[in-house]
Parts: C-alpha cells; structure tokens; sequence
C-alpha cells in the first residue's frame, strides 16, 4: 500500500499539527468576539482582525455529515470508509475520518456524540479523527 | 450591462462527442472554437476577444491565431463559462472588445493531453480535507447531502427520482450518451459509489467541448442565426473545501449568483420557460431549484417527483439530459450554456414549446463557485 496522503504545514498551520502531533486539537478564536474558526489563518475570517489567540479544543463533535467511499484511494486500503464532515462544540466544522466504529450507514448516525483522537502518521503529523464518544 | 445589450451570435459544440481518443484538449477547444465560427459566419481574424477555462486563454489565442484585446482566464470550476460570459457582457458594453470568443475543451475519459487531478499537500485542501481519503467529486460533492437530506426530510429515492426524469430528457436528444429510460428502483439498485450516492445518481466521465461567441445586440442582427441576448447575469465563489460551506443545507454561491441575475434581468420566476442547473450528481437540482428561489427549502424533491421538471411540466429542467446522461467531460458548464441557447433558438431536440426565457445555473468546485447567466430571445 503506498504511504498515506499526507499535510505539509504551512507558516500559518504549523501551531495546528504541532498540537495534534501532542495529542491536542488547537483551534483559533477571536480575542474580541470569541468566535471561533478552522482552518487555521491568522486573522478572523469574519471581521478581519488580527487580534487572535489560539486554544485548545474540547475535543468533542457530532456526525455532521458523510459518505461511505466505496472505492478506496489506494493508499487508504481495500474497504470502504466514511469520509465524514463533524461540527465541532466550539462551532467550526472539519473533515475527518471516523474510527472505532463499523463504517456503515447502521452504525454511522447523524449528531451522535463523537470526540477527537489523534493517530501518529509520521515523525511529524498526527491525524486527528474522531470516535464515538466514550467508546 | 443593460439587459439584453449583448446577445450570442455563435453557438456549438464538438463535431463528435462522447469517446474521442483522437483529440487532445486544445483539440477539443478549437474544434469547438471552429464550429461556433461557421455557426456565426466568422473567421479567426474577426474575434478580438478570448475567454476559457482549462487551458489559458493565451493558448486557445495561438492556437487559434487570433490576437485578441481582451483575455480571461477565469478558472472557477465547471462554471467558468458562465463567468466568461458575464465578463465578456461587461467588456462588449465597456467597449473593450467587439467579438469575444468563449471556449471549453476536455478529453475527460480519454485523457489526451489532459493535466493531473490533485491538491498540493501543502494547500488547505491538502492539509484539511486530502488526508481523510476523498478520491475527487463522487466522494467529495456528495460529503453535505446526508446533513441535507435530513434537514429537508428528503430520501435517497429522491435523488434517484433526479435521473429518472433527466433520462427522460436524454432520450430525447440524439447526442445524449445515455438514452434507454432508468426507473427509481434501477437506481437505487445500482453500484454504490459513495454512500448514498449510486453510480446513475453521478455524472458520466465523457470527451467533449463546446464553444460561445458573444457581440452587442446591435450587431447581432446582422448574423446568420436568430440572437439569444443576455439578460442578466451574476457570479459567486464560496469556499475551496466542501467541508467549509457555510450551510450544508445550501450554497450560498449560488444564492448571490442567482440573485444577482434575477435581479438584473428584471424577471420573476413565473417569467422563465426553461431551467439549466448543472448536475453533477443528483442533489444538485435540489439545491438549485432551492437555491435560486424557484421553490422554497424541502419542496425540491416533492416538485421533480410531481412531474413538474418533466417533458409538458410547468418548469422543464436540464432538458438535454444533464450532466448524468447527456455528458459531462468535467466541466460540463458550457453543455448547459449551449443547452439554453439552442432553446432560445428554438432548434433543441427536445425543444420547449414557446420558450422565450432560459435561466442557466453553473457550479464550480464541489460547490466551490457559481454562475447564472439568463438568455432570452426578444430583445428587450
């Protein structure tokens, strides 16, 4: 199976895949508003200001949406898997894998409970997928 | 631009279409290019203006041997074209150019002379949407439609009921690749792609290309073919990460693009005869007919599965069949361009009796960008 797909972090990323490769899901916010938003850049994506600070995730999320890819991408191996989107509790939604749980419609609820668990890739990047929560 | 103050004068797509091994992209484009000239009466010397997307514009102007002064090189996605004319509206009115030339190309089954698909790891997409496994559109534009589908309470045989009805259109028209009729059951039992989408709920992989000529209403008349003159007009890009629409349940893009439109051509709903908007696959006529106003959010599936979109239906939609049976080479936008021109005209093969107002929506991306262009065949 060729390696798999992986990020190349940029300036503005860095501090992202830094905190996943610790185990943390680092998420940007605006000092002013408080809203948060993904993916990293380093001003607010709503009004313009620079004025950010970066912080850790709870790590929870719902199933927002997602598909069962039926024809794998060689370097993700043989059988289906869900390409799934989830709505993180701080607002923002990303894109990720779902794990520890059977990659089927039955098993695969929209809005249930999920939360974050990193997987190490390489020497320098961790994943960050998601779990039913408390499995 | 004031509606209806530029027009198409040329109009047409590949000699063949489908398979064709033996030309490459730029191929396509000129060949495309050539037949939309000989539709207009005009040699290369006579356009002064190049839009396309896929290759540059500043390819197409070589290879053509046309030196022009005006050039766009718009690259949104399978909407491009409808960019392309929006932007050759303002500069025929501007005065920039006189004659503009707007071109599609893409050997997308056969792949001659054809790019890479694929992100850069180090762009967002590759670092946030890449590394989770999508393999292009199927597992990608599909990713919102399950959030869509509950919130609207719609069901998979809803969008099997959206290539049902396009197959009715494709058989119709002589060039569809896909013709013999599909029920909603053929669908539903077909080969899953990527769940809930089945393979007759995606577009084809298909050659082709298709070409525009534009120039101000006043000369219009003078061209061998009955003017189809732009009426309004409008554009939008969202967000190049599906996972990053601000609503999975709409596409914003297409709410500003279609606004705009409407709104500069002046008409109501009730007004427009006849429907383009671009599949894919087959939720984005759900989205769309939302989207662009012409039912409100969760009636969509109720108005196709009602027969409303069909042959005699009060708002006949993608009547070439679609990008899910008439053809799709990637960006299938100028199929749908010429799809509303040859309806203003009056000589589709499956023409709508009467038509005199054909709204035409594009997307681009996985619901990355938008286009409307709207055509009618009064001037106003």
């Amino acid at each position: 199976m060729p390696s798999r797909m992986l990020p190349e972090p940029t300036p503005e990323t860095r501090h992202f895949w830094e905190g996943a490769l610790k185990g943390e899901l680092l998420l940007q916010r605006n000092r002013d508003t408080q809203e948060a938003y993904f993916p990293p850049r380093p001003f607010c994506p709503k009004t313009g200001s620079r004025d950010i600070e970066v912080f850790k995730a709870s790590g929870r999320a719902v199933l927002w949406s997602y598909v069962i890819n039926h024809r794998p991408r060689p370097d993700m191996g043989t059988e289906p898997y869900a390409i799934a989107v989830v709505k993180l509790e701080e607002g923002p939604t990303m894109m990720t894998n779902i794990v520890g749980c059977p990659q089927t419609p039955e098993a695969l609820q929209l809005d249930m409970p999920l939360e974050v668990v990193f997987e190490k890739m390489s020497d320098t990047i961790a994943l960050p997928f998601f779990k039913p929560a408390g499995a | 631009m004031k509606p209806g103050s530029v027009a198409v004068v040329g109009a047409a797509e590949t000699t063949k279409m489908g398979v064709i091994p033996d030309l490459s992209v730029i191929g396509l484009h000129a060949d495309a290019a050539l037949n939309a000239m000989a539709d207009a009466g005009l040699k290369p010397s006579d356009i002064d203006g190049v839009a396309t997307a896929g290759v540059s514009p500043t390819e197409l102007a070589w290879y053509l041997g046309i030196k022009p002064n005006y050039a766009d090189g718009t690259s949104v996605g399978g909407c491009s074209f409808m960019l392309h004319v929006r932007h050759a509206a303002a500069a025929i009115a501007a005065g920039h150019a006189k004659t503009i030339l707007v071109t599609h190309g893409e050997s997308g089954k056969s792949r001659v002379g054809a790019g890479r698909f694929g992100a850069s790891p180090s762009s967002l997409a590759g670092q946030f949407e890449m590394p989770y496994g999508p393999v292009g559109p199927p597992s990608m534009f599909t990713v919102p439609v399950l959030r869509y589908l509950k919130t609207r309470g719609y069901t998979q045989e809803d969008l099997a009921h959206v290539a049902v009805v396009q197959r009715e259109w494709a058989a119709k028209n002589p060039r569809a690749t896909f013709k013999d009729p599909i029920t909603v059951d053929d669908v539903m039992n077909s080969r899953m792609i990527a769940y809930p989408f089945r393979i007759l709920m995606c577009c084809l992989v298909t050659d082709g290309g298709g070409a525009l000529i534009l120039t101000s209403a006043d000369r219009a008349k003078d061209f061998p073919q009955k003017p189809v003159y732009v009426l309004g007009t409008g554009e939008s890009v969202e967000t190049p990460l599906v996972s990053q629409m601000y609503d999975s349940n709409s596409s914003t893009a297409f709410r500003i693009s279609g606004k705009a439109a409407f709104e500069e051509a002046g008409i109501r709903h009730a007004d427009v005869d006849h429907l383009m908007i671009y599949d894919a696959f087959a939720h984005l006529p759900l989205y769309g007919l939302e989207d662009l106003g012409f039912v409100k959010p969760g009636e969509a599936a109720a108005f196709i599965r009602e027969g409303n979109t069909r042959a005699g239906g009060k708002l006949p939609l993608n009547t070439n069949g679609g990008g899910l049976s008439y053809m799709h080479s990637g960006m299938y936008g100028m199929y749908a361009l010429q799809e509303s021109v040859r309806q203003m005209r009056g000589i589709a093969p499956a023409q709508v009796p009467g038509a005199k107002i054909s709204v035409c929506q594009g997307v681009g991306g996985m619901f990355g960008a938008a286009g409307t262009v709207i055509f009618g065949n009064e001037a106003p």
